[in-house]
């Protein structure tokens, strides 16, 4: 049996539309102290090794792996960077620790999005420069052509994507980490300028900074923390293919897949009926209902009308992105993944304040590192 | 199995090959614009340079004085307590006579970038800057400087407001 | 601990610009890495990429763009990245996917394709600098090899004569090395008269940019067992990063490779390195890195690896046989493939296949070792047969 590993401790920074008064470094100290008293941990003598997860290009320096490790207490550590999303490392600092090699692992993400003065110019730059970069296209527009894709194969409507956008803006309201959340009508965001039709401009999630850390541990070192542990029992992760001629359009093959490896490693065989909730990516309005129907949480087609049932509402048989989601929270980059997880470990420790849902035991976290990827995580956490 | 191996993979290709079109390329020019919140520490700092100071913080942790700024000690990892004006004095730690630009273009003039330990902060603390003032061949390791400013007019809030570190008379 | 073994590699010729994208270099090396291994995609469970700054190629996100060709098509696949150290940093990062539990047969592929950057690849590294203190002041990336250099110069009173026998050597290496770039026959006096770019730093102290590719396919035990007869095993890992105020460091000494290999050795359960290894591939992007590098390994006392180098011990046929590749001085820097061809080397060099670079009485185990950041980071894997 691999040693049972769990999160011991989260913190965060500030989640905002803008940090003019914190360097990236500052507001990454700011989230490590704070998952460092939760946890009870001093980083300095009880972490074993670091992960943190950046591009680039989203900071605007070469090689910015180099100025992590001073504001996380790691200087002079084994400390690496994945470039992927935050639950890309939180299945890596769990294979560290199943390794025997790290007892203790802390897992970092942040965005700084509103350091980014053209952010549409530098997304476009992850197009592919031959076939693709030089259409010239604003980077949605691929988000487009994929929801019209995937409404035509599965059924799901324009109108029930709406009701995502409704939802999660208005379960926002309740979660004081959000920054966009709002009560909107189904009309409002039909009714909104067309950014790339089937999308509105109200189905795109905006930017926001923050960052989070959280520090993840094995059994064996689990006894000697203050933290409530929160268990992870499996975790998946998935690349399709970055062509765009030979994806297939309108299924998130990448997110089944990723639940695959997920489920079987926690045992799972009913997804709907052995999760209580899920925290899903939302990038897009119509990705929870895509997501949702890759995860196997429903059936394909099915996602949509959940929604006008009420299941998926924080009073429904599954609810999904109580928090929010990345439409109502802000889109945090490649913390995205970290800021769902975040999200379900408060649930299960009881202290999401006016989201919290009862008597929840399992949860899921999923996400997408957004276009043009087709690369997704899946992680399962447990109630001790 | 390199003994193996007849035909290893990879076309290399010369500049030529691209000139003359037998390769084809497709050239993008990246539109990237950032505009980095200094935050408090390096915001501090750069106001400091407006007037003519340069700022330290100082950690009751570890009782270091650490430049450039940071609100937090890195190896105490605790915040970090109060500001200290260092002084605009230093010694040369390391330096070199640097004849090419970025693209290894040559330069007229060779810059000379350094690491300059300053005055007034705790042991090994250096900056990188340039020296100016001074023949390449005179430069030593160990050589005293001290910070050339530009005019308070002309200074912005940029490491830049520092010109050069000139060597000390007798340093 | 679990074992996990090395079955395969592949590498691509390093060039200055290679015709083929990046997708092609690392399809290329990646399938060469199966061939070599009797595999094929099927049998991968996972995919490890490592490639350094997206600036070279000019694609963000360039671990998704490189992916397919990686052999990652709907397979889990992540991209590692701790700058001129990845090439190192990839296969451990494979070692930990496997050690886990959670996979058993993982493809570790690196790739770099500098020559994308126009009008030089120089210009990516810019941007490696702080935004705010450093870069309004110019630098290129010389200046930290320069300062590096002069600091570690001065303080063990090593001459340039005495650094230059480094890139004497691993250039005359490189000439048995199919996939080289730059082996060449050269004297002391050639590295010396050549243009000086940043005293002390002249271009023949420095290793090319390139374009290029390698792999190597990973496999637990069991794995091993069945499709190889002459696995090479993975005894030891370690990695460590320093601050990155890097003008508050000595830079005389790279501590933080000592750190990364202490960690390696008490993994290997190596007590005495200078004995227990028998060959090592230092990350050598310019020629006193090598000095360096050996100083942090522990493999000889703090300025002494000039001397071990004069007196010819790190010669292929000396009693430490150092970069037998060629290095990337000879062979050619293509940045994270730069490193595993290092980890490829040991490969070869460990099961007696490396031809013309076969270092004599076959070597038992050997050390890679990678660099990179901010003078900041060391990331060091040892493997035996
Ligand atoms: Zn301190």
């Amino acid at each position: 049996m691999p040693e049972r590993v769990a999160i011991v401790g989260v913190g965060h920074s500030d989640i905002r539309s803008i940090t003019p008064g914190l360097s990236c470094k500052e507001m990454m100290y700011e989230a490590a102290a704070r998952a460092y008293e939760d946890a009870g941990v001093n980083p300095r003598k009880d972490v074993d090794s670091f992960i943190c997860v950046s591009e680039d290009f989203w900071e605007g320096t070469s090689i910015y792996d180099e100025y992590v490790p001073d504001q996380l207490g790691g200087a002079l550590r084994p400390v690496h960077t994945v470039t992927g999303d935050g639950i890309h490392a939180l299945a890596c600092a769990a294979m560290l620790i199943r390794t025997g090699m790290a007892r203790v692992v802390v897992v970092e993400g942040h965005s700084k999005h509103s350091d980014m003065r053209t952010p549409a110019h530098i997304h476009n730059f992850a197009y592919d420069p031959i076939y693709h970069r030089p259409l010239e296209a604003h980077p949605h527009h691929l988000a487009g052509l994929e929801m019209n894709r995937f409404l035509h194969v599965t059924g799901n409507t324009r109108e029930q994507c709406g009701l995502v956008v409704k939802k999660n803006l208005a379960n926002a309201l309740l979660n004081p980490r959000a920054v966009y959340g709002a009560r909107v009508s189904l009309e409002d965001v039909l009714g909104a300028p067309p950014a790339f039709t089937p999308l509105g401009e109200l189905d795109i999630a905006r930017p926001a900074d923050g960052g989070f850390v959280m520090v993840v541990a094995g059994e064996r070192a689990i006894a000697g923390l203050a933290g409530e542990p929160v268990w992870i029992t499996g975790y998946g992760w998935c690349t399709d293919t970055p062509a765009l001629d030979s994806r297939q359009w309108g299924e998130a093959a990448y997110a089944r897949l990723a639940a695959q490896q997920a489920y079987r490693m926690a045992g799972i065989t009913d997804p709907f009926r052995e999760l209580d909730f899920a925290e899903v990516d939302d990038s897009f309005s119509y990705k929870e209902l895509e997501h949702l129907e890759a995860l196997r949480i429903c059936r394909p087609g099915e996602a949509g009308s959940w929604l006008e049932e009420g299941v998926t509402l924080p009073s429904g048989d599954f609810p999904v992105n109580v928090s929010g989601g990345s439409l109502g929270v802000g889109h945090l980059l490649e913390a995205t993944g970290l800021h769902r997880v975040y999200e379900v470990v408060l649930q299960l420790r009881g202290q999401a304040g006016g989201n919290q849902l009862p008597d929840v035991a399992r949860g899921l976290a999923q996400s997408w590192r957004n276009l043009p990827t087709t690369t997704g995580c899946v992680v399962i956490l447990e109630r001790a | 199995m390199t003994v193996k191996i007849k035909e290893w993979p990879g076309t290399a290709l010369s500049s030529r090959d691209i000139e003359e079109g037998r390769v084809l390329t497709v050239r993008h020019k990246l539109k990237a614009e950032y505009a980095w919140d200094a935050g408090v520490a390096i915001g501090r700092y750069l106001r400091e340079l407006k007037n003519g100071r340069l700022v330290a913080r100082r950690c009751g942790g570890c009782d270091r004085i650490l430049l450039p700024p940071r609100m937090f000690c890195e190896q105490c990892f605790v915040p970090t307590d109060e500001w200290v004006y260092v002084e605009d004095t230093g010694t040369v730690n390391t330096f070199s006579i640097c004849y090419v630009r970025w693209d290894v273009a040559r330069l007229k003039e060779p810059l000379l970038p350094a690491v300059i330990n300053v005055d007034g902060a705790s042991p090994g603390m250096g900056i990188l800057h340039l020296l100016g003032e001074v023949r390449p061949e005179d430069v030593h390791i160990g050589m005293r400087v001290r910070a050339v400013w530009k005019s308070p007019g002309e200074r912005e809030g940029a490491i830049t407001d520092i010109k050069y570190w000139k060597p000390v008379q007798g340093g | 601990m679990a074992k996990v073994a090395v079955v395969g590699a592949g590498m691509t010729k390093f060039v200055r610009r290679a015709q083929e994208t990046g997708r092609e270099l690392s399809w290329q090396a990646a399938k060469m890495a199966l061939d070599s291994a009797g595999l094929t995609l099927k049998d991968v469970d996972a995919v490890v990429i490592g490639s350094a700054p997206d600036a070279f190629d000019g694609v963000h996100m360039k671990g998704e763009y490189l992916a397919d060709g990686s052999g990652a098509w709907r397979k889990p696949c992540i991209r590692n990245f701790v700058g001129g150290a990845t090439g190192v940093f990839a296969p451990i990062q494979g070692w930990y996917h496997i050690a886990s539990g959670q996979f058993d047969t993982v493809l570790v592929v690196c790739e770099e394709k500098m020559s994308s950057c126009h009008p030089h690849p120089q210009g990516a590294f810019i941007t490696i600098f702080d935004h705010t203190t450093e870069r309004p002041l110019g630098p290129n990336l010389l200046w930290i090899f320069a300062l590096e250099m002069n600091r570690y110069m001065t303080v063990h009173g090593i001459t340039k004569e005495e650094i230059a026998l480094v890139a004497v050597k691993n250039k005359k290496n490189a000439l048995d090395h199919p996939c080289a770039q730059l082996g060449e026959e050269l004297t002391v006096e050639d590295v010396l008269n050549s243009e000086v770019l940043a005293w002390p730093v002249n271009r023949l102290d420095v290793s090319p940019a390139s374009d290029g590719a390698a792999a190597v396919v990973m496999c637990a035990e069991h794995v091993a067992k069945r499709v190889s007869d002459k696995p090479v095993w993975v005894e030891g890992v370690g990695w460590h990063l320093d601050t990155a105020y890097w003008t508050n460091r000595d830079l005389y000494y790279p501590r933080y490779v000592e750190y990364a290999a202490r960690m390696a050795y008490e993994m290997a359960g190596i007590k005495e390195p200078r004995k227990e290894i028998h060959i090592v591939e230092p990350y050598d992007p310019f020629d006193y890195k090598e000095l360096h590098h050996l100083e942090g390994l522990l493999l000889c006392e703090r300025g002494g690896a000039a001397r071990l180098t004069a007196d010819g011990v790190t010669q292929r046929d000396g009693d430490l046989p150092v970069c037998p590749s060629g290095g990337l001085l000879g062979v050619g820097n293509p940045i994270a493939a730069a490193g595993l061809m290092k980890v490829c080397e040991l490969f070869w060099q460990l099961r007696g296949e490396a031809g013309k670079r076969q270092v004599p009485g076959t070597p038992r185990r050997g050390l890679a070792q990678a660099w990179g950041d901010l003078m900041q980071v060391g990331t060091v894997i040892i493997l035996g047969r």
